[in-house]
Formats: structure tokens, C-alpha cells, sequence
């Protein structure tokens, strides 16, 4: 299976190692020696069922490991120049095709935003607030230059406050819709207050070249919803999104990202947690076609005990030059005990030329959890699923069809909006309807 | 009247890009509506091969011989093709179809085999109905293609869909397997039903003579070394029981 090709090797830059110095890192981090190989050696594992070729050309001869590839170990700071320029080569943007992000790793990021409009609920309350305002950095640090670049030019901040107690049953909808592909920064943070309950849809349109830093506060045992849709048109449009969650003492957080339009996207949530109890659930849906470059790289940091983590990441991908790339890093730090945590990444390759890199990475640094697993499989249809369908007398298209909206609906019903659901199901059907098969 | 009509079937397993390995070496039968024919014989003998080749499975292919049904060429066909000419193939493993619910695979298969939609209200009805008689959950229609089913739920839902379809000709392959008294009795009176409503032809593969108690067969074949190499009535299942299949597979060793 040619066509599937795939992940990974080990990156090729040893630049890591220098960059920690004099580099302001969050103190709760530390090093893992000893976890570097582990991690690795994971990713590695995957892609032993690969194709040879494609490994051979990831990984040059005399290419060396990095020296430090845990994930507590990346960089993570407010200011710009503690993040290089990149070159492509380093671990986190080995996949990302740097020319197509427009500048928004180089240039100054100073063209007008997206404009952002709420709408759907009285109870929620909307702010415009400057880059002084306290609760900018409350819940998220830039931890690559896509994201600190974005922090550097953003000039202000649109502020969604679920204010404490309130439970809102209607979806809170932020459109965010471009009409200009000039570089811009975007920051956006929605405050869930302790004991708030709230869906919030993020739906991004139109053009833009932007790079946006979302922070989600999640109180105490708040219960908080986020479905970010990235729905561009295809044609100019460079997005990277860092999107942090911060949990509070039994919080749950559920974070939906849907990634279906956009030339080049790059979405990476992260999830931390400052108390027990708290629970997270992550899904993706990604369809990606012709030319697309959609990525998403997600962390969860446990670092506090008795937290759940659940992430299920599926993709579609059909047609020449399509990459779909998927990175899941999970750490489970020393005192995060009693940890429960599983990730899963589904690709399903529809037909011949898509690529797509999928890493799944635990690093376990305590014996006492309550269980860690991923798992990560990229293939076409199963031909033992489209013949029993087909015994049955239904076309091979339309086999295929089913087969296919099944496996990627799962995740759209996590919306739990029937409204949005239905018009992404005909989005997703559009998608399918484009390619003969 | 319908009428299938297999002769001089050759056909191979694929077993990778290079290698294929002969697996039918002749197999003539002809089958008419309202006929059940019993294929019989030891595991490995190629009886399943029989069934799944007439389906189209991609991993066997046919070397020469022909299948036809009222006339028409079935090899030629492809896989949904042979179904909505009507031929069912209840399957030995049925394989569970994630994401797929049983209700839109149903109604699916339905529109496809009809070429229109079932009208929405008998159409749940009858899917109901079905579901009865077989002692199944109706829950069961929620969840995915034989996801998370026991072996027995998996056979009931084979028959199912049987008597939905209303096919010509139905093989049943070895249907029986891994079922319990209960589970025989239920499934087999299904296919009776599929039966007596649409004047089905049956061949019907298994390797033990309890289902036919249940399913009176007008034909028994035994099965052996991909070819037929007795036939007889009712009264041959009977015998096999008592002797077993040794006689026959020492002829095909001594060959």
C-alpha cells in the first residue's frame, strides 16, 4: 500500500538542547531522562508498517536522535525570541510546509483580525479587552513560534465570560470569519467560571492568514464544551490555532475540532490541569482533499492525580498532495497518580496520493495510574466491510459511502448540537461526493 | 420458477499476489425455487469455497465452469450485482461494520435489492416483525452491523436480513454452527418462513446432520475434495451421521 504512506522517524535537529538556555520555561517542568528513548521508541514502533521507502527518506543516514525529546522538556514562554526562526527541521514543525504559513512564523503579524461575533446567549458576557488585561495568559504559554509570534502582534483580546453558577443550554456561537489574506494575530479567551456549564462553538470562515492564541479557563467542576470548526475556503488560507485549556478541580472539558476547509491549517490544543478530579474528552475530525495540509498536535499534561483524559482523533483522506498529520502527546508526570488516560487516532485513506503522519507519544513517568493506552491505525476501507455490504446488494459507491460516514459521524455527534451536527454531515457528504469512490 | 445452475465450477484461493491453490475441481448442482439442497461434508472440503465463490468473495477465483441463474451469467456479475439478481449468501462470519447502523444498513440493502426505498411505515413494521419472530432484541437496530453480537445474534441477523431481501436462492453457510438448540430451532424456522413466502431454493452447507431435522432437504450432496462425490435423498443425511465422512475422505487420499 504505497499510498499510505506514513509517519516517522526521528527528527534530524539536536538544536533543542541549546535553546533551554536562558529560556524562561514554566517551573512546574522537568526534564525526563531516561522517558526520551520510551517516547521515541513509540513513535517508532508505529511505523513499522510502514513503507520502508518512505522511512528511509524521512530518516537521512548519519542523522542523529535528538538529544531531549521529552515533551516537558519543549520550550514554553511569552516572548518571541526565545523561539528561533525555524528552519523545518525541528521536531514540532517536521511536517508543517513552513512556505505555505504565509509569514505567520516569520513576518509581523499586524493586518486587522478576523472579526469575531457572539452570538446565541444573553447569559454569556463579551468583552474587547487590551493585551494588559489580567486574564490574558491565565490559562495558556505559547510553546512554539507560531503561537509566540501571534503573542507578540495581537493588539487586543475578545473575552467570553460564562459567568460563575450559570448553566447555558443554548451553543454560544463565535463566528470568526476573514475576508483578507494578509498576516494577523488573534487572541480569544473564554472564562468558564467554577460551577458554569456552556457549549461554545468557535466556527472560523472566509480567507485569512492568521495565527491565533485561545485560552479556555475551566473553573471548578465547570463542565465546558468547545467545538472549533475550521471551515476556510480552501483557496490562501494559513491558520494555526494554539488553544489551551486550563482545568480546575473537577472540571470536565470536552474539545471538538473539525478541520475540514483551509490551504494550510495547524491546530494545537493543549490541556493542563491545576486540581484533581478533572476529566477531558478531545475529538477530531479532519477531512482532508487535494493540496490540503491539516494538522493537529495535541498535549495533555498530567500533572495532577486522579485525572481522566480521553482522545479519539479520526481522519478522511482523499486525492493528490493531501497530508493529514496527527501528533498526540500525553505525559503523565510523577505526581499525576491515578491517572486514566487513552488516545486514539483513526486515518482512513480513500484513494491513491494522500499522506498522512500519525505519532502517538505517552510518556509515563509514575507506576501509579489507573491505566494509559494509545492506539493509532491508517488504512483504506476494510474490503471485508464493502463485500458484506455489497452481498447485500448495495452498490460499491454506496458501500463505501456508509462505511465511510460511519466512521467519521461518531465523532460529529459529539457535538451534541443536532443543528450544527447536520450541516457538517452535508459538508462531510459534499466532501465524499467530490471523489469517484 | 427459478433455477441455479452450477457446472463443472473450477476455482482457486488467492493466497497472496503469486500464489492461488485449486480448490473446487468440478462441482455440478442444479437448484429450483422451493428446493433445498444439503451440501455435506468433512471441514476443509471446500464447501464454504462453494458458497463464497458463488458470491463473488475477491479472494477466490473462478478457473472455469459456469454459474448460472435463470440464464444468466452470475460470474459476470459483480458481488451486489449477484445479490440484487437474487442470490443471499448468509454468511459463515459475518463481520462487524463499525459506524454502520443496523437499521440504515437494512433499509439500504432493501432500496438496493427493490430499486426503490421501502415505504417508511410497513417497512419498520416488517423490520419489527422480523425481529420477533427470530427472538431478537429490537434494540439490536440501533447498534452497529453486527457490533458486540454473539455468535447466535450474528446467525438470527444473517436470517434476518434473509427473510427481508426475499432473495431467489439463498446459500446458507453452515448456519448452524455454534448455535444451541434454542438458537437451531429459531434460526431454522426463519428460513423455512423465507421459504414457503417466496418459493426460495436453498442449498445449504453444514457439516452435521441436526439442522436438518429442522430444514428438510429434497437433495443431500457430500462434499469432498472440491467435488461432489455422492448424492442421494433425505436418507443419506441420516446415513452420513451414522458413518461419518471417513469412507469418503480415504477415497479421496487413495486417488
Amino acid at each position: 500500500m504505497s499510498n499510505t504512506a506514513t509517519n516517522t522517524a526521528p527528527g534530524t535537529t539536536t538544536a533543542e538542547e541549546d535553546l533551554v538556555e536562558g529560556v524562561r520555561t514554566d517551573e512546574a517542568r522537568i526534564a525526563i531522562p531516561g522517558m526520551t528513548q520510551e517516547g521515541e521508541k513509540l513513535a517508532t514502533e508505529h511505523s513499522t508498517a510502514t513503507d520502508e521507502r518512505e522511512v528511509e527518506v524521512a530518516l537521512p543516514k548519519g542523522a542523529k536522535k535528538p538529544a531531549g525529546n521529552s515533551r516537558a522538556e519543549r520550550t514554553a514562554s511569552y516572548d518571541l525570541a526565545d523561539f528561533p526562526e525555524l528552519t523545518g527541521r525541528e521536531e514540532d514543525f517536521r511536517f508543517t510546509p513552513l512556505k505555505r504559513l504565509k509569514g505567520l512564523h516569520s513576518d509581523e503579524l499586524t493586518a486587522e483580525a478576523p472579526a469575531v461575533t457572539v452570538s446565541g446567549s444573553d447569559l454569556v458576557r463579551v468583552e474587547t479587552v487590551g493585551r494588559d488585561d489580567a486574564r490574558v495568559g491565565s490559562a495558556g504559554i505559547p510553546e512554539d513560534r507560531l503561537s509566540a509570534n501571534a503573542w507578540a502582534h495581537f493588539r487586543e483580546a475578545t473575552v467570553i465570560t460564562v459567568p460563575r453558577e450559570a448553566e447555558i443550554a443554548d451553543t454560544v456561537l463565535v463566528e470568526i470569519k476573514g475576508s483578507h489574506t494578509d498576516p494577523a494575530a488573534q487572541h480569544l479567551i473564554v472564562d468558564a467560571q467554577a460551577f458554569s456549564k456552556a457549549r461554545i462553538v468557535l466556527h472560523h470562515s472566509g480567507t485569512a492568514v492568521v495565527s491565533q492564541n485561545i485560552e479556555f479557563l475551566v473553573g471548578d467542576s465547570a463542565n465546558l464544551t468547545v467545538v472549533t470548526l475550521q471551515e476556510w475556503q480552501d483557496q490562501g488560507t494559513a491558520h494555526a490555532s494554539a488553544q489551551h485549556g486550563k482545568l480546575g478541580r473537577d472540571a470536565r472539558f470536552k474539545h471538538v475540532s473539525v478541520n475540514l476547509g483551509g490551504d494550510t491549517v495547524r491546530v494545537t490544543p493543549a490541556v493542563r490541569y491545576t486540581g484533581p478530579g478533572a476529566e477531558v474528552e478531545m475529538y477530531g475530525l479532519t477531512f482532508v482533499d487535494d493540496d490540503q495540509h491539516l494538522e493537529s498536535r495535541l498535549f495533555v499534561d498530567h500533572s495532577q492525580p486522579n485525572c481522566v483524559s480521553r482522545v479519539t482523533y479520526k481522519s478522511a483522506l482523499q486525492g493528490r498532495g493531501a497530508h493529514g498529520v496527527w501528533v498526540g502527546d500525553v505525559l503523565i508526570r510523577p505526581e499525576a497518580e491515578g491517572t486514566d488516560t487513552y488516545e486514539l487516532n483513526r486515518n482512513l485513506i480513500l484513494n491513491d496520493g494522500p499522506r498522512m503522519d500519525s505519532i502517538p507519544n505517552l510518556e509515563i513517568e509514575t507506576g501509579l495510574i489507573a491505566g494509559a493506552g494509545h492506539a493509532s491505525t491508517t488504512g483504506q476501507l476494510d474490503s471485508e466491510h464493502l463485500y458484506y455490504l455489497m452481498s447485500r446488494g448495495i452498490p460499491e459507491v454506496e458501500a463505501r459511502r456508509l462505511v465511510v460516514r460511519g466512521f467519521l459521524f461518531e465523532i460529529l455527534q459529539q457535538i451534541e448540537d443536532e443543528g450544527i451536527e447536520a450541516r457538517l454531515r452535508d459538508v462531510v457528504e459534499a466532501e465524499l461526493s467530490n471523489a469517484d469512490h | 420458477m427459478s433455477t441455479l445452475e452450477i457446472k463443472d465450477l473450477q476455482a482457486s484461493v488467492l493466497l497472496d499476489d503469486e500464489n492461488s491453490k485449486q480448490i473446487l475441481k468440478g462441482v455440478n448442482i442444479t437448484i429450483n425455487s422451493g428446493e433445498v439442497h444439503a451440501i455435506m461434508g468433512p471441514n476443509g472440503s471446500g464447501k464454504s469455497t462453494l458458497a463464497s465463490t458463488i458470491a463473488g468473495h475477491p479472494k477466490f477465483r473462478v478457473d472455469s465452469g459456469s454459474v448460472t441463474l435463470d440464464g444468466e451469467n452470475v460470474l459476470d456479475m459483480s458481488v451486489d450485482e449477484r445479490a440484487r439478481a437474487g442470490l443471499f449468501l448468509a454468511m459463515q462470519y459475518p463481520v462487524e461494520i463499525p459506524g454502520v447502523t443496523t437499521s440504515n444498513f437494512l433499509r439500504s440493502a432493501k432500496t438496493a435489492v427493490d430499486g426503490e426505498a421501502p415505504s417508511l411505515r410497513t417497512w419498520t413494521k416488517d423490520v419489527k416483525a422480523v425481529a420477533e419472530q427470530l427472538k431478537m432484541d429490537p434494540a439490536m437496530i440501533q447498534r452497529n452491523v453486527n457490533e458486540g453480537f454473539s455468535g447466535g445474534e450474528k446467525k438470527r441477523m444473517e436470517i434476518m436480513q434473509l427473510e427481508l431481501l426475499k432473495p431467489k436462492m439463498a446459500l446458507l453457510d453452515e448456519t448452524d454452527s455454534g448455535l444451541d438448540v434454542d438458537a437451531l430451532r429459531v434460526v431454522s424456522e426463519g428460513v423455512n418462513r423465507a421459504k414457503e413466502s417466496n418459493d426460495m431454493g436453498v442449498m445449504l452447507i453444514t457439516h452435521y446432520n441436526r439442522i436438518l431435522r429442522y430444514i428438510k432437504p429434497d437433495y443431500v450432496h457430500v462434499f469432498n475434495d472440491g467435488r461432489i462425490v455422492e448424492q442421494g435423498g433425505p436418507e443419506l443425511a441420516v446415513k452420513l451421521e451414522e458413518e461419518g465422512y471417513d469412507k469418503y475422505v480415504a477415497a479421496a487420499a487413495g486417488r
